[in-house]
């Protein structure tokens, strides 16, 4: 009997993560079914999936490859930009040329900033990178502020609706769907490439990214092309978040929203994929059901201050580290050999 | 008679920290398929050059060629990619990963980034990792985490990951700091076989451990090359002697 119990116990040890993403997956499947009828819900889910393509941008950075990135916003934001600038100059919102328009600038300016931040001769420290992208979202928040053209201070509002044809993606039902479909392309797609050889690159980057070198590993480069991805994800997001909302402003791409997904990802667990979609469903199930109570609703940003501390201090794998073994999160890179002499 | 170009040339090699000379004009040569060994007292300027060699510092002057190329001022990574590796003295295996894909990120360094997407090597590297592990006493422990295995595990495993990308000059920085003498003794045993195949720079303090395995030795005293020589020239030296017996 004990010894049936240790083996499920280890079996869930090393299964735990997939079961996670599964449930996951299965709920926002059927949520829609059991909530037709309540379209703030489904709007706040819509939202929750949005973000969590955002938390995952940030992941990838940070709990993946030990890039400190505070400016993912900048992208989101540009992107959110992008697509309304089109859609009201240009009258185009095809999801064919607007979607792919906003991760190609997301990815050209995310690669730009990788240029300077990340392509030098050394390794650049986190602190650099950190406030680098710091200053990089500061400062086109603020210049967005300033700029009528992108609305200044008022930000765009009235985004034209994504379309398809003539099927136009309204809030609800169908946004649902299509922010799905975008949180599990992302999701497998970065799973697919953190789990892969090139995976096993990140994970010795963030571990020992000198020893990586001194194999002939160029860990700039690699950074660089994460760092860029990582722009291409929260751009998605970014434009998502404009079509849904119908609008975008200056905080959409401040280091306000920047520590958000910082916050979300660490919360649900870096360095996971999953983690951070629960802890930006967390947060944002919580802020929209506290936000509404009068005695709490000026102290939320305090109380979730308070719920990351304990988090950061307490449980630094984030809530997804409470069921999820370390062993399990760090994983196995690559197609495993067929005779495999790994036990 | 005409003598085999050199591996590896370091010409008047300097490096000044701040106030400290701590390579003081250094030369030395090694030769194709030898082991050379740099000796000398504590502060000498051993892992100083070794890491100069490998690229951790740029020298203040001189220059180092690695056979055809002039490598003075590349990157770590440049230097790797041409046939060096370096194991560090303190070891920097990755502590999280397990032993196997310490070994396969070692020697999976030279693919190409669209092949490391797909992974499309691992299944052809896994007998060469299998090899490398059950060479340096590893294969069993295959599966655990790099940070599992004790110090001695640790370096062979270290040294493993060195020799993975098939280096033709491996640098190795106190391969036996912290051993036990039974350790020592089978760390040189691993290191041997390895002589008919690339040549090798070794750090070391314990005296009889590198008398043991090296062709020739550098004995290097306060940045400066004291004396270089074959074992039994250093072990006649009464400069050696004398550096040896006053200061270590």
């Amino acid at each position: 009997m004990l010894r049936k119990i240790t083996t499920s116990a280890s079996w869930w040890a090393l299964r735990a993560l997939p079961a996670v993403e599964c449930l996951i997956l299965l709920v926002l499947i059927v949520a829609p079914f059991f909530l037709s009828d309540q379209i703030n819900l489904i709007t706040l889910l819509t939202n929750i999936m949005i973000l969590s393509i955002f938390a995952i941008s940030f992941d990838m950075c940070w709990g993946f490859s030990g890039i400190l990135s505070f400016g993912q916003a900048l992208f989101f934001g540009v992107a959110g930009y992008v697509i309304a600038l089109v859609g009201r100059d240009l009258n185009f919102s095809a999801i064919w040329g607007t979607l792919p328009l906003a991760m190609a600038v997301g990815l050209v300016l995310s690669f730009a900033l990788a240029v300077f931040l990340l392509l030098g001769r050394k390794i650049p420290s986190p602190i650099f990178v950190a406030f680098g992208t710091l200053t990089g979202s500061y400062a086109a928040e603020r210049l967005v502020s300033g700029w009528q053209y992108v609305g200044a201070g008022n930000g765009l509002s009235s985004i034209k609706l994504l379309q398809l044809g003539a099927f136009e993606f309204v809030e609800g039902i169908e946004f649902y769907t299509l922010a799905l479909l975008c949180l599990v392309g992302t999701y497998l797609a970065c799973r697919f490439i953190v789990r892969s050889q090139f995976g096993l690159v990140l994970a010795g980057m963030r571990q020992n990214e000198e020893r990586l070198a001194f194999l002939g590993y160029r860990v700039q480069l690699f950074k660089a092309m994460v760092f860029s991805f990582a722009g291409l994800i929260a751009s998605l997001a970014g434009a998502l978040y404009s079509y849904h909302q119908g609008f975008i402003g200056p905080g959409n791409m401040g280091p306000g929203l920047s520590t958000t997904a910082v916050l979300y990802c660490l919360l649900g667990g870096a360095g996971t994929l999953i983690g951070p979609v629960i802890g930006t469903a967390v947060i944002e199930i919580l802020n929209y059901s506290l936000s509404d109570i009068d005695a709490i609703r000026h102290f939320w940003p305090v109380i979730l201050g308070i719920i990351l501390l304990v988090i950061v201090m307490f449980q630094p794998a984030g809530l997804l580290g409470l069921v999820v073994s370390d062993r399990e999160r760090i994983g196995a890179f690559g197609a495993r050999p067929r005779r495999s002499a790994r036990g | 008679m005409v003598s085999a170009l050199p591996l590896l040339e370091v010409v008047g090699i300097t490096k000044v920290f701040g106030a400290l000379r701590a390579l003081d004009g250094v030369d030395v040569i090694v030769q194709p398929g030898t082991f050379h060994g740099l000796i000398g007292p504590n502060g000498s300027g051993k892992s100083t050059l070794l890491k100069a060699i490998a690229g951790a510092y740029l020298p203040t002057t001189g220059t180092i060629r690695f056979g055809q190329h002039d490598i003075t001022t590349w990157a770590p990574y440049q230097r790797a990619r041409v046939g060096l590796s370096l194991k560090f003295q303190v070891t920097a295996v990755m502590r999280e990963l397990s032993v196997y894909d310490n070994v396969l990120l070692a020697m999976q360094s030279a693919e190409t980034t669209w092949s490391l997407i797909w992974s499309r090597t691992r299944r052809r590297l896994h007998a060469e990792i299998m090899h490398a592990l059950d060479r340096f006493r590893l294969a069993d422990r295959a599966n655990d985490l790099a940070g599992e295995l004790s110090h001695g595990g640790q370096q062979w495993l270290e040294i493993a990951m060195a020799l993975a990308p098939s280096p033709r000059l491996l640098l190795l920085d106190e391969p036996t700091g912290g051993m036990s003498p039974e350790e020592r003794r089978m760390t040189g045993e691993l290191l041997l076989p390895i002589k008919a195949e690339r040549a090798m720079v070794i750090v070391e303090h314990d005296l009889d451990f590198i008398k043991n395995i090296c062709d020739h030795l550098t004995v290097l005293d306060q940045g400066r090359v004291l004396c270089d020589g074959t074992v039994q020239q250093i072990e006649e030296s009464p400069e050696v002697r004398r550096v040896y017996t006053t200061r270590v």
